[in-house]
Formats: structure tokens, C-alpha cells, sequence
């Protein structure tokens, strides 16, 4: 059990996704601008990361490696294509939102690296914990942007007036260029976290 | 004028990776040196532009009169995927030289957003196939051109003395939001 704690929660901070392994980057910074957009995306990806590390657990023996990509690649535009259809039935709003970036969930680097790196090494159980932590550590991540993007940028958190009606919001965050500039900060801000943690374990 | 229009929206309004944000791990990965990024960005202009071929005439021959289009994910990935593959087998055998320059960059690209969305965004627009090349080779060019000036400023970066935790990835997030806001003054040049 406390295997599988660390399992899972080695993605929230040492080894985020977004912040420490700077891999799938482009979501978070294409769909972050609201909150309610973000946490699409970041479920959306926990659940295809979490889906697909078990379906490549379960055929690991079965599957030759030397076509072992091609198959995780398969599985995981399978799941990405149940998910987009699914938002595109309940959810039109935000699939519309989400748009081109919905399909691109297939070629996240972080789902392949988990399903070559873990997935295809360890079994169901621990692949499924893998997938969730790392899962959680993505949609942490994506929140966190996506709320400060949309309280700082627009003033509102979920679409609700939270600044003072004369608060003058900053264009500049809702922007690309803004994004980018946050995101430096924030990896920087995670890797002074991380050290200060190693250094409090050493 | 329909063409130049579209070309010129590629490269600059809608630059890939300063307003579309696609290709990041490429653009942060190999924007090291100029050298590397010259190839990097001839070698996606190249899959782009082919592979945009192929996915137009599959999904408008195939996918459409079988009724299959909700699998454009699914095929569009495998066809990039496999054709990238081909790719490197067919140039390693007949042109050594050329697989020595790019070689290393074509694996970096099969799976890579960047190559697979220039398709998707074809079809999504609607484009017919002259349009559908145009647009690749736009927005190869604009990744290309991104990819060189973040390269050429990096060099730059290497005498500066960045504060600790900036160092590597955060200051060069930072360097291509200032990049960004530069390509912002386009954004009114050209109305699609």
C-alpha cells in the first residue's frame, strides 16, 4: 500500500509533468486562459493516461517489443477518440473550446514516456497508480495556470466576477506571450520547490 | 493573392509555435544552436508538407465516402507515424549524406503535435489540396523561422548570468513570451 502511495505520488511535484519533466507542454499553455477549460483538458488527459498505462500493462507480455510503439500509439488514439466523443456529445461547449487540442492528446510526450517508461515494465496495479499520479499531477498543474491565467487576466475564477469591478485586468496574461512568461516563472518557483525538498530529506 | 495571403498568415499571424503553441518540446529541445535548428526546421517543412498530402487524399478518398471521419485521429496518426518511418529507411538507403544532417531529427518527429495538427487543421478548414500544401509549407516556414530566432537568442544567453532557479527551461519560457509579444504586432496585418 505504501508502495503504491509513492507511486502515485511521485507526479504530483518531483517528477510533474508539466513543471520538473517539461514534457506536453503545448495544453498547458494552449488551453489554460479559463479555469472550466483547464480541468477539461486535465481530466481528459488524466483519463487517457491512467486508461492507456493499463491496457499496456495488460498486453505487456503479449506484444513483440519491436513493434511495441506502434501499439501504445494505437491504444492511445483509440482512448483519445472515445473521449473526444464522448465531450462531443455531453460537452459541445467545451469541445469546441478545446478544438484541435483535444485530438492532439495522442501524441502527448507524457502518455507515451509513461506507457515505454512504466507501463510496459510493471503490473496492472502499479501502472494504473502511475497513471493516476501522474494524471494529478498534470491537471494540479493546468488548474493552478489555468487560475491565475483567468483571476489575474480577467478578473472572474469559473466564469464569476471574484476582482473589484475597477479592477483593470492585464490583457497581457490572456495572451500567448503572457502564458509563456508565466510558465517561466512557475518552473522556475517548482524547481527552487523541489530543491528546498531534497534538501530537507537529505 | 488567395494563396500569398494564406502563406503569408502561416508563417507569421499564425505562427505555430508563438501563437499556437504547438511543437513546444521540438522548440524548447533542439533551440540550442543555429545549426540544429535550420535542419530541425527543413525537416518538418519537409514531413509537413507530405504528410499533408497524403492525409488529404486519405481523408477525402477514404474516410469521407466510407462514412469513417470520426477515426481521422486514429488514421491520420498511424499514416504520419508509419510514412516517417519509411521516410528514414528510404533516405538512409539512398541518401546517406542527407540522413547524417536530419537523420536524427525525422524520429523526433514522427509522433510530434506539430506534424500531426497542420492535417487536422486542413480538414477542419476545409481546404482543397493546393490550399492544404500551401499551408503546410507556411507553417513548416513559420516553425523553421521560430525555431532560428529562439536559437539565435539562446547562443546569446549563454554569456548572460541568469538567477539560479531561471536557469535552462525558465528563462527560455521567458525568452519566448518576449518572442511571442513581438509576433503579436502581426496579428493585425492580415485578417483570415
Amino acid at each position: 500500500m505504501k508502495e503504491l502511495w509513492s507511486i502515485f505520488n511521485k507526479g504530483l511535484i518531483l517528477e510533474n509533468p508539466i513543471f520538473v519533466l517539461a514534457l506536453s507542454l503545448c495544453p498547458a499553455l494552449a488551453v489554460t486562459s479559463s479555469v472550466i477549460v483547464s480541468l477539461t483538458m486535465g481530466l481528459t488527459v488524466m483519463f487517457v493516461i491512467t486508461a492507456n498505462n493499463t491496457v499496456v500493462s495488460i498486453v505487456r507480455n503479449l506484444v513483440n517489443p519491436k513493434v511495441r510503439v506502434p501499439v501504445y500509439i494505437v491504444s492511445i488514439a483509440t482512448i483519445v477518440t472515445v473521449a473526444q466523443l464522448v465531450l462531443q456529445a455531453y460537452l459541445p461547449d467545451l469541445y469546441k473550446a478545446l478544438g484541435i487540442y483535444l485530438a492532439l492528446v495522442v501524441v502527448f510526450a507524457i502518455i507515451l514516456a509513461r506507457a515505454e517508461v512504466f507501463a510496459s515494465k510493471n503490473g496492472v496495479i502499479r501502472s494504473f497508480c502511475d497513471g493516476l499520479g501522474m494524471g494529478t499531477g498534470f491537471l494540479i498543474a493546468m488548474l493552478i495556470i489555468g487560475a491565475i491565467r483567468e483571476i489575474i487576466g480577467s478578473g472572474t475564477f469559473l466564469g464569476i466576477q471574484v476582482m473589484p469591478a475597477s479592477y483593470n485586468a492585464p490583457l497581457m496574461l490572456v495572451l500567448p506571450a503572457g502564458a509563456f512568461i508565466l510558465i517561466g516563472y512557475l518552473v522556475a518557483g517548482c524547481k527552487m520547490l523541489v530543491q528546498h525538498i531534497e534538501k530537507s530529506k537529505a | 493573392m488567395e494563396y500569398l495571403t494564406l502563406f503569408i498568415s502561416a508563417v507569421i499571424v499564425n505562427n505555430f509555435v508563438l501563437t499556437r503553441f504547438l511543437g513546444l518540446c521540438i522548440f524548447f529541445g533542439v533551440s540550442k544552436n543555429v545549426n540544429a535548428s535550420v535542419g530541425m526546421g527543413m525537416a518538418v517543412t519537409a514531413v509537413m508538407t507530405l504528410s499533408s498530402i497524403m492525409a488529404w487524399l486519405v481523408y477525402t478518398y477514404v474516410l469521407v465516402p466510407f462514412k469513417l471521419t470520426f477515426l481521422t485521429t486514429v488514421v491520420f496518426v498511424l499514416l504520419i507515424a508509419s510514412f516517417v518511418q519509411l521516410l528514414e529507411m528510404i533516405i538512409k538507403k539512398h541518401a546517406p549524406a542527407l540522413y547524417n544532417m536530419w537523420g536524427v531529427y525525422l524520429l523526433l518527429i514522427a509522433t510530434n503535435c506539430v506534424v500531426l495538427s497542420v492535417p487536422l487543421l486542413n480538414v477542419e478548414s476545409s481546404f482543397s489540396l493546393a490550399k492544404s500544401i500551401v499551408h503546410a509549407i507556411g507553417s513548416g516556414a513559420g516553425f523553421g523561422v521560430a525555431l532560428v530566432l529562439m536559437a539565435s537568442l539562446r547562443e546569446k544567453l549563454r554569456l548572460a548570468d541568469v538567477p539560479k532557479p531561471l536557469e535552462g527551461l525558465g528563462v527560455a519560457f521567458i525568452l519566448a513570451g518576449m518572442l511571442a509579444l513581438s509576433f503579436l504586432g502581426f496579428s493585425g496585418m492580415i485578417s483570415l
